[in-house]
């Protein structure tokens, strides 16, 4: 009995190890699957190189019989933490947000409050409202301030051969194969996408980043 | 204090401006006007690529994402450690660094505090050959380049089976202009 415990704690181990992948998708097992999942964070400069963008990407691994039925949860904030001075601390957000079919967003500006617990910045101007792009549909584009919002499905631009690696976690490979597979190749994510003046978020120097999801209480 | 109250009349004007560069029956705020109410408390977090996932150990996936990042590195650079001296052999030797020059110690003190650095100055990648950590690109193939980190040692020619994984791309291209990601499938 014991070494039969021993055996499933450790296949449970295994399982755990392999559904805990990637970039961040499924990443934990009080978010993974659900709609506060984020898959992915990029923040690079743009086009307009005056510009900086910000991705963040929830809800992974949408196949594309799923992407039209996949939504953004009105009871999910996404927030976008930029610190300027460089103690890891936010000094401004960018809060994303959706209503009735609308991604709301709010900021750059300072937040009520820094850490784990948000509220909404809506009684503030900067910001921006951009219809969501529905499944199969030309990506809807708002504008304002210098900023653009977009929200919507898009491919998931993340890639990995993570069915290799998990072969090797498990201990089951020695080594990635040549060529490697894609296993993220042919599936979707719910993007939020904004670019901002950098003006708008320090100017110059570095900043550090990074987003969470926030669920309503 | 005319002028002041000048100031101030044309301070709301400039105000009302703004608000009325968006739609009136957009408006966020107002009787009618969605609902922004409440307290939304932390679930997931994310900076740079992979780290919750590579780093810290199964049970500690959830109190991860719910540290804020000032904190992460008291709380975490110990597990992080740990973790990455069982999983790559790289680091097996006192002495060990990969090509960072950072050892086991000062690299997952770096990664411990999940933060991704951006540049406002140019070159935004999380790493090309030259720029070092300075954002996240859409086409950086963030995961080789965290595998040599961890596997390839001081010189990127260790574990070499281990330190790529030999998808080097997306599975399509992403576009020149705004919003940049491809369409979906």
């Amino acid at each position: 009995m014991k070494k039969f415990n021993s055996k499933i704690a450790i296949f449970a181990l295994l399982v755990l190890g392999a559904i805990a992948i990637a970039a961040d998708h499924i990443d934990a097992p009080a978010v993974q699957g659900g709609t506060s999942d984020i898959t992915d964070f990029y923040a690079f400069q743009a086009q307009d190189t005056n510009n900086i963008v910000f991705v963040a990407n929830v809800q992974g691994l949408l196949s594309p019989a799923n992407t039209a039925n996949a939504a953004f949860d009105e009871n999910t904030l996404v927030e976008f933490n930029i610190d300027t001075d460089g103690d890891n601390i936010e000094d401004l957000v960018i809060q994303a947000t959706p209503r009735d079919g609308k991604m709301y967003f709010f900021g750059p500006v300072a937040p009520a409050q820094t850490g784990l617990n948000s509220t909404i910045m809506a009684d503030q101007t900067v910001g921006g409202i951009v219809d969501i792009t529905a499944y199969g549909s030309n990506p809807i584009i708002s504008t304002n301030m210098g900023m653009s919002f977009f929200a919507g499905p898009r491919d998931d631009p993340f890639f990995m051969d993570f069915a290799q690696y998990s072969e090797i976690i498990a201990g089951n490979a020695t080594s990635f194969n040549m060529p490697g597979s894609d296993t993220f190749a042919g599936t979707n994510v719910l993007s939020i996408v904004v670019e901002v003046p950098k003006l708008m978020v320090g100017g110059s120097g570095t900043i550090n980043t990074w987003v969470e999801s926030k669920r309503k209480q | 204090m005319k002028t002041l109250k000048l100031i101030s009349i044309l301070g709301l004007a400039l105000l009302l401006t703004v608000s009325c560069s968006t739609n009136d029956d957009d408006m966020p705020t107002g009787p009618t006007g969605p609902n922004f109410l409440g307290t939304y408390v932390q679930q997931d977090q994310m900076g740079r690529p992979a780290v919750n996932t590579v780093f810290v150990s199964s049970a500690s996936k959830d109190d991860f994402n719910t540290t804020i990042p000032s904190e992460q590195n008291a709380a975490f650079q110990a597990m992080f450690e740990a973790n990455l001296t069982t999983l790559s052999p790289a680091y097996a030797n006192p002495g060990d660094m990969n090509a960072l020059g950072l050892d086991a110690a000062a690299f997952t003190g770096l990664l411990a505090t999940d933060v991704l650095n951006v540049s406002l100055d140019g070159t935004t990648t999380f790493f090309d050959g030259t720029n070092v950590l300075t954002g996240r690109a859409l086409a950086d193939d963030v995961i080789t380049v965290e595998l040599l980190l961890i596997f390839g040692g001081e010189d990127f020619t260790e574990n070499p089976g281990l330190s790529n994984d030999n998808v080097d791309a997306n599975d399509v291209a992403f576009l020149n202009s705004f919003p940049y990601l491809a369409s979906p499938w």
